[in-house]
């Protein structure tokens, strides 16, 4: 019986052969933290060790409130930079780098056959690159510090055969909404997310980001597509560390096959307060709305920017609506720069906000009031999250928010190609 | 053996719900994390929990972030267990990180309801009401290793502590 990758990786690391349902013990190859880091010290202190067991595979990146929102932020802040100066921490990324799970792509940890964890649920995007990568807790990070070990449970695989091809104006994004919507928020949870077929090579190593990146609002254990010659293209001079890829076997053990056809898929939106409330465009088109986010770790990359600005060039944003765009991180940023989209997201009237998570967790950089509506290309709009408990979030891709802050309502980006 | 009175919430209970966003980068003791315990979904369940209380729920419970205060602030609050149809998995190890018993029982979660008494016994598996009594799936040896520890850091200190002189043994 042939392996699926989250076997062979996990196996590999464990020194055995392994299979879906067994608990494996293995020493990742990194842990990420961020923000976060501040409390996982506390927790760490607790264990009476004095230094870190692998310094060098501890990656820590500030990007939850970046710049420091407050005292407190700032105190979290500083505590992590004294951590990771008396540990001889590495691997450290301050407030001028990025979302954690753009920088670690970008500068090169997440590789295909590694095993990645982080105490932040949408660790599975490493999976784009063929990574195994999952979220953990605080405690669980300090322990691993402490450690260098971690037990996982080796997960049973869900496997999505996509074929067909996405039409102008649909997105990787609308992709991953309508398949929670279709199937529920908990349709892949404690389980692997294969994203296979015909067309998985056509998409785009961003796009496999946003995907792997929203397996965790199907419960996902990690998400991933396997490594092709377009992941290893992209990796080129980024990679810091020699890799083995792994991929499935054609005759792998799956706990199930979901066909899905790419071509009469429409742009999706996820409503308030459910990931899983997923209706077409169409359906909601006219919502009124009063903000629009363009970013995060899930649409915050420069092909993400660069369809915001093929709507907005030229236009401007409706006078009712406020629109915030977060480029994914600094080297995002750049090259938005580079490419004339931030210009022309700029001109339109949006305001450009430092590279970090922004207003999606709800802690600074345009929080909402009771009654107001935000669009966001971000993952989760659950009640309350970015302000008051009665304001609502709806998800969507960045074109979709692009055309939404052209006319101050939901609307369907197709009607401006 | 241990008594407590029902909390009972539909499915998709996410963090956001359980310890909002706007408070998750603040470091808290474990008493103010309490007092925002389901802040966004029950307001009144922060003022009315009682130690020993349980709360009963759907499936997929603590879908969302991997924000560890959304186990802490329940166990600060009191609670003595979450019962639920299904958990989703990082909040699951983050309960028994900290030492938040997790329960799986869907027979418990459509027979109870708010207001009714509880005794739990985690040794025999059980959950004993007036509506009857219910098995839970036992959770695995390892994992009531941790939640006797009181948590994965108590836990770990031992096994390091046990390496250690292992180490000087040798």
């Amino acid at each position: 019986m042939g392996k699926t990758l989250t076997e062979k990786v996990l196996g590999r690391k464990a020194g055995k052969d392994v299979v879906a349902g067994e608990v494996v013990s293995v020493s990742p190859d990194y842990v990420l933290s961020h923000d976060n880091s501040a409390a996982i010290i506390k927790e760490f202190q607790k264990l009476g060790v004095r230094k870190v067991k692998a310094p060098g595979k501890i990656v820590i990146v500030l990007d939850h409130i970046v710049p420091a929102a407050d005292e407190k932020y700032a105190q979290n802040h500083k505590s992590i930079r004294e951590f990771v100066a008396a540990q001889g921490i590495p691997n450290f990324f301050d407030i001028n780098a990025g979302i954690c799970h753009q920088v670690l792509p970008e500068q090169g940890f997440a590789l295909p056959g590694l095993v990645i964890v982080g105490s932040d649920s949408h660790t599975p995007s490493y999976g784009a690159l063929g990574a195994f990568a999952t979220g953990i807790g605080r405690t669980e990070t300090a322990c691993t510090w402490a450690t260098d070990e971690i037990w996982l449970r080796v997960p049973e695989t869900m496997r999505i055969d996509l074929a067909g091809r996405l039409r102008p104006g649909v997105f990787a994004k609308d992709l991953s909404l309508k398949l929670i919507g279709d199937h529920g928020a908990e349709m892949a949870n404690y389980k692997a997310v294969e994203f296979a077929g015909p067309a998985a090579p056509d998409f785009s190593v961003g796009a496999r980001l946003t995907l792997a990146n929203m397996s965790a609002e199907m419960g996902a254990k990690n998400g991933y597509f396997a490594p092709d010659d377009k992941a290893l293209k992209w990796l080129e001079g980024r990679a810091r560390t020699p890799f083995v890829p792994a991929v499935s076997d054609p005759d792998a053990s799956y706990e199930s096959v979901l066909p899905f056809d790419l071509d009469g898929l429409e742009p999706q939106v996820a409503c308030p307060h459910a990931v899983d409330n997923v209706k077409p465009v169409a359906a909601v088109a006219g919502k009124p709305v009063d903000q629009v986010l363009i970013g995060t770790c899930t649409n915050g990359r420069l092909e993400d920017l660069e369809a915001a600005a093929a709507i907005l060039k030229g236009r401007q944003v409706h006078p009712s609506v406020r629109v915030l765009v977060i480029p994914a991180s600094w080297q995002v940023y750049r090259e938005a720069l580079g490419s004339g989209a931030l210009a022309a997201l700029v001109e339109a009237g949006c305001v450009i906000l430092n590279s970090g998570c922004g207003p999606c967790l709800g802690a600074h950089e345009g929080l909402m009031a009771a009654g107001e509506v935000t669009l966001s290309t971000s993952n989760r709009n659950f009640r309350g999250r970015m302000g008051h408990r009665d304001s609502e979030i709806y998800l969507a891709s960045p074109a979709t928010a692009a055309a939404t802050a052209v006319t101050g309502q939901i609307t369907d980006p197709r009607e401006f190609s | 053996m241990s008594h407590g009175i029902v909390w009972k919430y539909g499915d998709n209970v996410n963090t956001d719900v359980i310890f909002p966003g706007r408070y998750t980068y603040q470091i808290m003791t474990p008493e103010e994390m309490a007092t925002h315990a389901l802040e966004d979904l029950d307001p009144a369940f922060a003022k009315g929990v009682k130690p020993g209380d349980v709360i009963v729920a759907g499936k997929n419970f603590g879908s969302g972030s991997s924000r560890e205060q959304a186990a802490a602030c329940l166990k600060a609050a009191g609670v003595q267990a979450v019962v639920a149809r299904s958990f989703a998995r990082i909040y699951f190890r983050n309960a028994i990180n900290i030492g938040l018993p997790v329960l799986q029982s869907g027979e418990a979660v459509d027979a109870l309801e708010t207001g009714d008494h509880v005794d739990l016994d985690l040794g025999r598996g059980e959950i004993r009401s007036a509506r009857g009594t219910f098995r839970f799936l036992p959770l695995p040896q390892s994992v009531l290793g941790i939640i006797a520890a009181g948590g994965l850091i108590e836990y770990t200190k031992t096994r390091l502590k046990e390496r250690e002189i292992e180490a000087q043994q040798e």
